[in-house]
């Protein structure tokens, strides 16, 4: 099954990627060229297998780890804010969302 | 003797820091001065002399004073995938040129614990995505060896400037396979630990299930001080950080192999195995047969599925990774947008390159309504057949060995734009990436061109000492890894 120019085009936009007609074209003929050599994988039976998310899963049982509902981290909003587009009093900006 | 500072391993460098024969500043300034030099390989992303002798001045205080930790004031430089206060991090992404990090990533404050004095930031695949370093948004790196050829990716820039003595060690990342390719193509000693060894904290992340942090330097030697300083549980910080606790890996460097089974997989010796690699690759195994290790052959069947899995969950996760770089708290914003959503698109396509946007399109399509299953899950099905082949493989072996690529490094520019053929040459790779499993590539003689060869080690689980154990013990029986490329 291959993809199409639409099933780019959308997944461009779910991924918030603008991209140019040749763009897209190009990024049609390398994304089939590599589900080419994906189709190997439905030939592989995994009835029951279990996925494997976390490769340490294999060893360990993985728990999520929860700490102290307490403050670890020192005020650092200035030196987090400094590499940041644009900011004004302390808080982010973005264009106007809300009309 | 100054002149030749840079042709001293990490642990020479120690000792002669120990013993007052030369400073930290003296290094610090001596290292400097060769990665400027040697500027035109593209190693260095990032140079800052005033912090690098800040950080040496302090570690020769600490000298003077007689409590220095083992490896104060021995140099190193870090892939810029690790965020560092001293130094921009740029990920090799033009979306984070002039970013400054307000914190240090735990492996690079583990290291400075254990003072080690940074000289900087090495280039890499633009978010550490790539097999050559040709993905990088700012230049390529050449290999020193043949300065027309790659030197591997995605850790380039720490292959390269380790094999041309511009830092006798650096710090790379693994994904699926960027510390042991680059090294194998360079000819040096690299390792990735046990997923979860090393903390993720402040290594900007790729794939999440997969990245992890190894030193990469010219000996196993150097390679275990380094791991040993570097790893260790990050609880707080890191919450897929194994509860265990660091271990000095130097104390098994000189144990007998006598004995030990070495399973070599039939699977990683095939057709696509270029005939130099698995000449040197075979001459690597008689060497350890004649210290004693025994050969046994193994089978690992699932070895070519690990490309199309690899190549499905990593973006999977990569796309997930990458959605925070939306132009708003941090890196590139677009310059002219109509509104958010515009912005977004347009800041996302302007500072990602090619591969980065290609791997985000694959991670968005398969984890997409409609693919989640035939695609994302099942590649997480087959994952754990390929975890659970290693397991069925240990039961006939202590450790597995084989070639680390299927060729040598390749021309700049030979694989062109066709992605395919980076994917594919990492086949020898991703299986032990996918498992989890610590593996490393140790300099194992020289092929097509005069390139280095690389021979991979794979280990069981928290097996690193193992692993190191074996390189160590071949390079007391070879000189592969003393080998310096013609002017360096």
């Amino acid at each position: 099954m291959s993809l199409t120019r639409t099933d780019i085009d959308r997944i461009a936009h779910l991924a918030r990627l603008a991209m140019s007609g040749e763009q897209s074209e190009r990024m049609l003929t390398q994304l089939n060229g590599f589900f080419g050599i994906v189709e190997a994988m439905s030939a592989v039976d995994t009835t029951g297998v279990e996925p494997l998310p976390h490769p340490i899963a294999a060893i360990q049982d993985i728990a999520l780890r929860l700490r102290d509902d307490v403050a670890s981290e020192p005020d650092q909003r200035t030196a987090n804010q400094q590499s940041a587009p644009a900011v004004e009093d302390g808080l982010f900006l973005v264009p106007k969302v809300i009309e | 003797m100054a002149g030749e500072l840079h042709q001293l391993t990490v642990a020479q460098l120690a000792e002669g820091l120990r013993a007052r024969t030369f400073s930290a500043g003296e290094l610090a300034r001596h290292f400097l001065q060769r990665a400027a030099q040697h500027d035109g390989l593209g190693a260095f992303l990032a140079t800052h002399e005033e912090a690098t002798l800040a950080q040496a001045r302090a570690a020769d205080a600490r000298l003077a004073q007689g409590d220095a930790p083992r490896l104060a004031g021995v140099p190193l430089a870090h892939k810029d995938i690790f965020v560092t206060r001293d130094f921009p991090t740029t990920a090799g992404s033009k979306m984070l040129e002039g970013y400054r990090s307000p914190f240090d990533a735990t492996v690079v404050t583990r290291l400075a614990e254990a003072g080690m004095v940074t000289l900087g930031k090495l280039n890499c695949d633009e978010f550490a995505m790539g097999s050559s370093n040709e993905n990088s948004a700012y230049h390529p790196v050449k290999n020193p060896w043949d300065t027309a050829r790659v030197p591997g990716g995605s850790s380039g820039g720490s292959a390269a400037a380790v094999a041309a003595r511009l830092a006798p060690a650096a710090t790379g990342t693994d994904t699926g396979g960027s510390i042991r390719q680059p090294a194998s193509f360079c000819g040096i000693t690299g390792i990735k630990p046990t997923y979860g060894r090393a903390s993720r904290w402040g290594m900007i992340a790729y794939a999440s299930s997969l990245d992890q942090a190894g030193p990469m330097a010219r000996t196993a030697e150097d390679c275990s001080l380094l791991l040993s300083a570097l790893c260790g549980p990050d609880p707080d910080r890191d919450s897929t950080s194994l509860n265990v606790p660091a271990e000095d890996f130097t104390r098994s460097l000189n144990d007998s192999i006598e004995g030990l089974r070495i399973g070599v997989p039939r699977e990683f010796f095939g057709e696509g195995l270029a005939a130099d690699v698995r000449a040197a690759v075979d001459g690597a195994l008689k060497a350890l047969q004649q210290l004693g290790a025994r050969v046994v052959e193994i089978s690992l069947p699932r070895t070519e599925l690990a490309i199309p899995v690899y190549y499905i969950i990593a973006p999977a996760e990569a796309s997930s990774n990458l959605a925070r770089f939306d132009g708003v708290k941090f890196g590139h914003r677009a310059r002219d947008y109509t509104d958010l959503e515009d912005m977004y698109k347009k800041t996302r396509a302007e500072g990602f390159g090619e591969e980065v946007q290609r791997r985000i399109m694959t991670g968005t399509y398969v984890l997409s309504h409609g693919y989640y299953d035939a695609y994302y899950l099942q590649a997480q099905k087959i994952r754990r057949l390929i975890a659970d082949d290693f397991q069925r493989a240990f039961k006939e072996c202590d450790v597995i060995a084989g070639p680390v690529a299927p060729t040598v490094a390749w021309q700049l520019g030979a694989h062109g734009a066709d992605p395919l053929a980076d994917y594919l040459a990492d086949i020898f790779t991703l299986p032990a990436s996918l498992a989890g499993l610590p593996g490393m590539s140790v300099p194992a003689g020289f092929g097509e061109g005069g390139m280095p060869v690389g021979l991979q080690l794979i280990g069981n689980y928290l097996q690193e000492g193992r692993l190191l154990n074996l390189a160590h013990r071949l390079q007391q029986a070879t000189d592969f890894h003393l080998r310096a490329p013609e002017g360096f």
